[in-house]
């Protein structure tokens, strides 16, 4: 019975996990499907969002509410200046180019951030106490149940928004064909800058609810970031179903081979999985392989 | 029989791009591929070449079946092609670019050319001079050290060409060779591709320039819609009835 | 660089005649001792040089090769007292062989792929290096490394390390800026340029990215060794990602694909720490803002303006001869 309750815990920290790494994952897929980049600075979003959500907490005393919005706009104007100023003036730059820029955008964010918070982990208060749960013998934390639940709501809500808005639907035909989208009438330039807007905002909100559970400091971004970029890999770089799938898969994992394999080599696991999908699958495990347009 | 094509089919997803084409070229011949817009020529050539794969079909190279080859494995057997949007070695000299052509007619490694092996230095000197007599054959000796980047549009077509024949192949496949250029340039380059057959190279063109084709080609073959229109001499292609219709229309 | 190759071997002459006679300047100054470390990031910017601007595949693991060479020989050397060069020999087998193996799956990967593969590897090779504490003493690191010794001479002071730090280096550049002019540095630069073009002249490209990934490996996994016997102490934190992403630095700053602007990108990092001690903690933000300035507006990086100044006082000098020779 308490292997049971042990392995009933590791999939709950999985999932929990998972989700948080789906939600990173997202912000990829998005920009990607948009633009047809990889934003190296993803990860650095993820980061924004608990930092900030502190420094709003802790420096200028503001309630929790507060600190969580105003640190989610605040993330969202970084990505959005970042789209305006590392990767708009350099769409026609050699690949390579482009590379090398998001990592050193992504590099200096991280930087600022060690300059302005320091080296130093911080902890974020748990959304409603840290009094656990006890459900069929293992213990739940508040917090776990606001990851999974605002998890649950941001995927409904970009299923909406992408399926059912004119304005998602806009973004989508720009990832099809940014050509025949601009023909039509849509400012591919407003969506793309639209999908970094949505990426850190996303981004920001995985950071601030995952906070109160791991300590938070100026370089969990290429963690987290790698990671979520693991999630999409897995589902496909799908905006959909498929991340999310790829987050619970790569959590459960995680969880699973920390608990019964070893947990110092917990982290290895991701990037692991991430080279073994890269090698073998690339396309992701929950698409179809494509047929390749000329 | 220099090459021949067998049933060559290729689908990607719903769309047919070609549908059992078949035809030869033959030795030492001018062989003209021409067809409207999206009848599957460049796709033809990239199947040729193995930067695709057939979904149906064989290729043969002499008596060689290449049907499954990879690309890099053709320049060796006497295969090579340029292409239409001119893909140099922009950051190269012109000089340089000749030199990559003759990769399969050398064979310093890593190691011998890391530590300038005597072996390494006199192959080194045999590549330049080659690759001089190829800028000297297509008149593109000046340019020799000239940034590849920054040619004008003509002479980066020229380059290209340059560039296959250090290849030292038995046929030559080109990608619209003429297509952007002026007339002036394409006289050239018509006088250029038969001083290419009296190398003893076969050519094999994909072209839109009518008067360049009919000039010519030997032998011309008409695609249409992926599927083989029509084979023949340049005046029974212009006396066909359905490759007219094919480019103006039935209306 | 595009010179004749009389002023080719006269610069590298010249280089070697300075950075041979350095010491004998400057006896007891601590300058010399980071000149030792900037041989050794030559190498290793050399090394991923080779890589990304030469063939134009990007890795941000570099660092994992540097930390294995360090480690085998440190490991090897420690506990079993075998002699250190030939365990050097032993490290750099390792390396290569490693990325033999890892290079052909992963140098099918194209660009920001490439990059996150190149990362997560790093991160694994870290984590390794953190978590085989047995081996590797863990966080705390690994001390009592023994130098390296030929007989009785024995490499402990500055001195005597730059002269065995600089030999090598000096060996490397040679044999990159030979590799870089010949048949396989063409190779390379025309995978860089046009994938397809340069397998359509017959370029194996995929065997040749995985040889140069290797030969790369090695360069890295020979200065770890170097600098395992001459720091006699390694730690995990100097093979992370922040010191692949000094690496890229050096290169991008330096110069994609020039040898000598290896040499400048890794003397001027190297050194900028030692002469600003504000800039220690203001690094990462400096990386990556030279990392975006150089990309956007010196993409040839700082050699290219070097060259550019050179050409432009050369182009003087000319003017000025031949308006004297008119007067």
């Amino acid at each position: 019975m308490d292997s049971f309750r042990q392995l009933f815990q590791y999939i709950l920290s999985g999932l929990s996990n998972g989700a948080i790494y789906a939600l990173i994952g997202f912000g990829f897929a998005i920009i990607y499907n948009a633009t047809g980049i990889i934003n190296f600075a993803q990860g650095e979003f993820v980061m924004l969002g608990g930092m900030l959500t502190i420094f709003f907490l802790a420096v200028l005393k503001l309630p929790l509410m507060a600190a969580i919005i105003l640190a989610i706009i605040i993330s969202t104007i970084v990505g959005v200046a970042f789209e305006r100023l590392a990767i708009r003036p350099l769409k026609n730059a050699n690949p390579l180019s482009l590379i090398i820029i998001t990592i050193g955008a992504s590099i200096f964010i991280r930087g600022a951030a060690m300059l302005i918070w320091g080296k130093d982990t911080h902890a974020l208060p748990a959304f409603s106490g840290d009094n656990p749960l006890y459900i069929a013998g293992a213990t739940i934390l508040p917090q776990h149940l606001w990851i999974i639940g605002l998890s649950v709501l941001i995927i409904i809500a970009s299923r909406i928004f992408f399926n059912h808005s004119v304005v998602g639907k806009a973004m989508r035909a720009c990832s099809y064909n940014p050509r025949a989208a601009g023909l039509v009438g849509i400012n591919v330039k407003s969506m793309v800058m639209l999908s970094f807007a949505i990426s850190s905002a996303v981004g920001s909100m995985a950071g601030i609810i995952i906070a109160p559970l791991t300590m938070t400091s100026y370089d969990v971004g290429v963690m987290l970031g790698l990671k979520g970029f693991c999630a999409v890999i897995i589902g496909g770089m799908s905006s959909g179903m498929g991340t999310v799938l790829g987050g619970l898969v790569l959590g459960l994992l995680e969880s699973l081979g920390a608990g019964f394999i070893s947990a110092s080599y917990k982290d290895a696991i991701a990037f692991i999985i991430l080279l073994l999908i890269l090698f073998i699958r690339p396309e992701g495990l929950f698409t179809k392989k494509e047929t390749e347009r000329f | 029989m220099m090459l021949r094509l067998n049933g060559i089919t290729k689908i990607f997803g719903g769309l047919t791009a070609l549908d059992d084409v078949s035809f030869s070229v033959d030795v030492g011949s001018i062989t003209g591929v021409i067809g409207p817009n999206g009848a599957g020529k460049t796709t033809l050539f990239n199947i040729v070449t193995g930067l695709y794969a057939q979904t149906a079909g064989e290729v043969h190279l002499s008596q060689k079946n290449i049907s499954f080859f990879n690309t890099e494995e053709l320049a060796a057997l006497g295969l090579v092609r340029t292409f239409q949007n001119v893909e140099l070695f922009g950051q190269m000299t012109v000089l340089e670019n000749v030199m990559v052509g003759m990769h399969t007619r050398s064979a310093s490694g890593i190691f011998s050319c890391a530590f300038r092996l005597p072996g390494q230095i006199k192959e080194e000197k045999y590549i330049r001079e080659k690759s001089l007599e190829w800028l000297t054959f297509t008149g593109m000796a000046e340019l020799a050290d000239m940034n590849a980047g920054n040619l004008p549009f003509g002479k980066g077509r020229l380059l290209e060409i340059s560039r296959a024949l250090a290849t030292e192949p038995k046929i030559i496949l080109m990608d619209e060779p003429a297509a952007g250029l002026n007339s002036r340039e394409t006289a050239e380059l018509a006088l250029l591709i038969r001083r290419i057959r009296e190398s003893s190279i076969t050519v094999v063109l994909v072209e839109h320039d009518m008067d360049l084709v009919m000039d010519v080609c030997d032998s011309i073959v008409v695609l249409n819609l992926g599927k083989k229109l029509a084979e023949g001499t340049p005046r029974e292609i212009q006396e066909n009835s359905a490759v007219i219709s094919a480019y103006l229309g039935d209306g | 660089m595009m010179m004749g190759k009389k002023h080719q071997i006269l610069i590298f002459f010249i280089f070697t005649a300075a950075a041979l006679t350095v010491p004998l300047l400057l006896r007891g100054n601590y300058l010399l001792s980071v000149l030792v470390f900037v041989g050794i990031n030559t190498m290793l910017a050399i090394g991923l040089n080779l890589l990304l601007g030469y063939a134009g595949q990007i890795s941000l693991g570099h660092a994992a090769f540097f930390g294995m060479g360090a480690y085998i020989s440190g490991i090897i050397t420690t506990r079993f007292g075998v002699d250190p060069f030939l365990v050097i020999i032993l490290a750099a087998f390792c390396a290569g062989t490693l990325a033999f193996v890892i290079g052909f799956p992963i140098l099918k990967l194209k660009g920001h792929y490439l990059a996150m593969a190149t990362l997560g590897f790093g991160i694994i090779m870290y984590i390794v290096f953190n978590e085989t504490v047995g081996w590797t003493g863990g966080p705390s690191g690994l001390s009592g490394i023994p130098n390296l010794r030929v007989g009785s001479l024995i490499f402990d002071n500055d001195v005597k390390n730059y002269y065995l730090v600089w030999t090598f280096t000096l060996a490397v550049m040679l044999l990159s800026i030979n590799l870089s002019q010949s048949r396989i540095g063409r190779a390379l630069r025309a995978i860089h340029d046009s994938e397809v073009a340069a397998r359509v002249m017959g370029v194996n490209a995929r065997i040749l990215k995985v040889q140069i990934f290797t030969v790369s490996a090695v360069i890295s996994a020979v200065a770890g060794s170097l600098y395992a016997h001459i720091m006699t102490f390694i730690a995990p934190a100097s093979f992370g990602f922040n010191f692949s992403v000094e690496l890229l630095t050096m290169v991008v700053v330096g110069g994609l694909g020039s040898i000598y602007g290896s040499f400048l990108g890794a003397a001027i990092l190297t050194m900028l720490p030692e002469f600003l001690r504000v800039f220690q903690d203001f690094d990462i933000v400096v990386y990556g803002l030279m990392l975006i300035l150089m990309t956007m507006y010196m993409p040839g990086g700082l050699i290219s303006g070097i060259e550019a100044l050179a050409r432009f006082v050369l182009e003087r000098v000319r003017k000025r001869k031949g308006d004297d020779a008119q007067a």
